[in-house]
């Protein structure tokens, strides 16, 4: 995905100048790009008025924030106590072999982007995993290679379908 | 929306919404919890609208058809109760509604296969409230969340919301509002059940000393395992919203903030409709129903750390900080948000504030025990039949809660253990299940009422393993500011994960304990000083599985992968080769329609062998 300065600017000064606006303007740059920009650090610390240093101190506590790009699905495994109970070690160990990184990594191909979450709070239907926002729940390692499969096979549909347009 | 300029108009809005029939219209609510929902519910609420207009000209008008909040029976999801008759439906999915609409709406028959089954009578109960899920639960904090929207403050107006801050604002003075939160005896909820009314005081005297000072909802449910804060904000968040206008009068704040997790995007899009809301009404701004009292409120968004659920860690937070807690005293009710005197409580806390004024201390005060009154909310998870959100008068056995409304232990298997308080509580074993639930007993067995996360394990459920679980999450939580709880659990971590890669030591037991004691003793905040709780309560009540893994290299449980081993029964393996060609490590051989076997030293234990195989052939030793 693109930066665009003037778009990180245009954030920045819709909120108020000071450290109190820090983190929701970092997570409004965060849900636009899905990541923080080095850039996006810099102006927030020049447009707010804070420290730079505290700019990448909350950039890097924060779950929320990453300072690396994300691939295009984002895959959330849930390692609430539920979830953990009902093995969702197993699902995330099959989808980090099936994808070939672990969690918090994003493959080669910027396809897929591995984590892990703390508690979803929808402990009825664990294991759960969510791809882009779409619940999975109680999941199994099988279920797990089903669903790679179809992630896949539209990601492979909608290459054929742009090569077709660039013929 | 007009301002409501007094109590009476707001009784005027009430009046007008029960004359319209809210509350007594036939109604058919459909769950609209996170859990409901992504089994399907809103589809299935789709579903409702069609087939009442497919089916009858005046049914969609004669009909209300509502998404409401959770109604906590999350296993059973997604759930429809139809209304004047309290029938439940359970497992609802889009094919089923046309007969329900045919059978149930038009032809006033219920649709049996949908109903709840008593699972060991086999008998259905057709209406929720004789559900034994329901019938032993006490819902003062949750008895709206199934019938009303949480979208339409009329709603919670009609049934009896803002009643008690409009009589608060008119006949009280905050010193008397104060007295009945004591008289109540309501204790936090969030965790350390410290009393409400001593903090409200103690911030009170500061705000009038200092002549400002601020009030925080603490919704940043972190506990994994714990979900009922957001679907008591979710499902009723104008109650939330009452108990946080009458605190605030009641110490003199006039601002406010709600502290959310941006995990829970329902609940925040829920909250911020009430907020804008109630400030259409005037329940928010200036002069609240005609009073002389203003407050505001707004939300901060949590980025996802779990210390900052520690109040002065939420104080840095909401400053734009990273969520580093602070030494106490000053506490925040002395020298909070940006210095000033701050009150923080958790949003079930908030939520009892209407219930303990509307009702009076007296009735509060009757529910529960002579130092724990009121009810608290469980999530109750793990390995349990009836999977959900409880709520129960203080006091309860822990055996009531889990085999009378808790459904009991799926699979025939037993009960080994129940989590209460989650990262920063302890384990109840099957001997103590008649412990009354309170505050003190659940202390002096070295578990913690705590946010009310309650996690089941059974024999399936290995207890080194599960404090392992804990520790690499207050591990990874952990601020680091502090050195006890940034080493410390570092070193405990480490230690368990030794024991459980079959590399256990003697005096490893020892170990952990002499440096859980000093982590516990050491630590700045609230998260260090909890954070040893599950590997004490596991060993004092699990020691036995420690020795079996240190001395025995054995994980009585099958759960820790260095000391197991996966075995197929020639008897029971068919040798169709599922698990053969599945297997990430080649660890599996044999030829077709020959039972398979494992190579034990090639095998990786991951377990999608156990998954897939259709005829329970493999077995862990």
């Amino acid at each position: 995905m693109e930066i665009s300065i003037s778009e990180i600017h245009e954030i920045l000064t819709q909120a108020a100048a000071n450290e109190e606006s820090l983190i929701a303007a970092l997570e409004e740059i965060q849900a636009r790009y899905r990541y923080l920009p080095a850039e996006a650090l810099i102006l927030a610390s020049e447009t707010l008025g804070v420290p730079l240093s505290q700019a990448y101190s909350v950039a890097t506590f924060y779950h929320a924030f990453s300072l690396k790009p994300k691939g295009k699905h984002c895959m959330h495994v849930c390692m609430g106590t539920a979830c953990h109970v009902r093995g969702s070690p197993q699902v995330l160990e099959r989808l980090e072999s099936k994808l070939g990184i672990h969690a918090g990594e994003t493959t080669h191909d910027h396809l897929f982007t591995l984590e892990t979450v703390n508690c979803l709070g929808a402990c009825a239907l664990g294991p759960i995993v969510v791809t882009d926002g779409e619940y999975s729940g109680q999941m199994t390692v099988s279920k797990v290679d089903t669903l790679l499969k179809r992630l896949m096979r539209a990601e492979k549909e909608a290459a054929n379908d742009q090569t077709g347009i660039s013929e | 929306m007009t301002r409501l300029a007094s109590a009476n108009e707001l009784a005027e809005v009430r009046e007008r919404m029960l004359a319209g029939g809210n509350g007594s219209r036939p109604t058919i609510s459909v769950c609209g919890g996170t859990g409901c929902r992504v089994y399907g519910s809103e589809q299935v609420w789709g579903a409702f609208r069609q087939e009442l207009e497919a089916q009858g000209a005046n049914l969609l008008l004669e009909y209300d058809i509502k998404v409401t909040g959770c109604h906590g029976f999350c296993e059973k999801g997604p759930l429809v109760v139809i209304r004047p008759q309290g029938i439940l439906y359970t497992h609802v999915r889009v094919q089923d509604v046309p007969e329900i609409v045919r059978e149930t709406i038009l032809g006033g028959r219920v649709v049996e296969r949908l109903l709840y089954h008593d699972p060991q009578t086999g008998a259905p109960i057709e209406q929720e409230e004789e559900v034994p899920f329901y019938k032993n639960q006490l819902r003062l904090i949750l008895n709206l969340n199934g019938q009303i929207d949480p979208f339409q403050i009329d709603e919670y107006i009609a049934a009896g919301g803002y009643a008690a801050l409009a009589r608060v604002l008119a006949e009280m003075t905050p010193e008397q509002v104060i007295a009945e939160v004591r008289a109540a005896g309501l204790r936090g909820r969030g965790g350390a059940g410290f009393s409400t009314a001593t903090k409200w005081e103690l911030c009170r005297r500061n705000v009038l000393a200092t002549g400002s000072g601020y009030i925080v909802c603490n919704a940043d449910e972190g506990d994994p395992g714990a979900y009922m804060d957001r679907s008591i904000m979710e499902g009723n968040p104008h109650r939330v919203l009452e108990g946080m206008i009458i605190g605030a009068y009641a110490m003199g704040a006039h601002q406010g903030f709600v502290y959310i997790r941006n995990e829970y995007p329902l609940a925040v899009r829920h909250l911020q409709r009430a907020i804008d809301q109630a400030r259409e009404y005037g329940l928010l701004g200036k002069d609240i129903l005609g009073s002389p009292f203003d407050f505001n409120l707004s939300i901060k968004l949590g980025s996802g750390a779990f210390v900052c659920g520690e109040e002065t860690a939420l104080i840095a937070s909401i400053e734009g900080r990273i969520g580093e807690p602070r030494p106490r005293p000053p506490f925040p009710a002395q020298s909070g948000l940006w210095g000033k005197p701050t009150n923080i409580n958790n949003v079930k806390s908030w939520s009892s504030v209407p219930l303990i004024l509307a009702n009076g201390a007296g009735w509060y005060a009757s529910i529960g025990t002579p130092t724990s009154k009121g009810t608290m909310i469980f999530s109750v998870v793990g390995r349990i039949n009836n999977t959900g959100l409880v709520e129960v008068p203080m006091g309860i056995s822990l055996r009531d809660l889990i085999y009378r409304i808790g459904g009991g232990i799926p699979g025939g298997r037993t009960f080994k253990a129940a989590q209460i308080g989650g990262p920063s509580g302890g384990c109840i074993p099957a001997e103590h299940l008649d412990v009354p639930v309170d505050y003190e007993s659940l202390t002096s067995l070295g578990a913690i009422v705590g946010s009310g996360g309650l996690v089941v394990a059974d024999e399936t459920t290995c207890m080194v393993d599960f404090a392992r679980y804990f520790m690499t999450f207050t591990q990874q939580e952990s601020c680091g500011k502090c050195v006890p709880c940034r080493i410390g659990t570092r070193a405990m971590l480490a230690t368990l994960e030794r024991i459980c890669a079959g590399q256990g030591q003697p005096g490893d037991i020892d170990y952990l304990i002499e440096l859980g004691a000093d982590i516990k003793r050491s630590s700045l905040c609230g998260l260090g000083q909890t954070a040893p709780n599950p590997v004490l309560s596991t060993i004092r009540y699990f020691r036995d599985e420690y020795e079996a893994h240190i001395f025995d290299k054995r994980c009585p449980a099958g759960v820790c992968k260095a000391l197991i081993t996966y075995e197929i029964d020639p008897e029971k393996c068919t040798g169709c080769q599922l698990c053969l060609r599945n297997c990430t490590s080649n660890a599996i051989h044999g030829e077709k329609k020959q039972p398979h076997f494992i190579d034990p030293e090639v095998c990786s234990r991951c377990g999608i062998c156990i998954s897939l195989c259709k005829f329970d052939a493999i077995s862990v030793h």
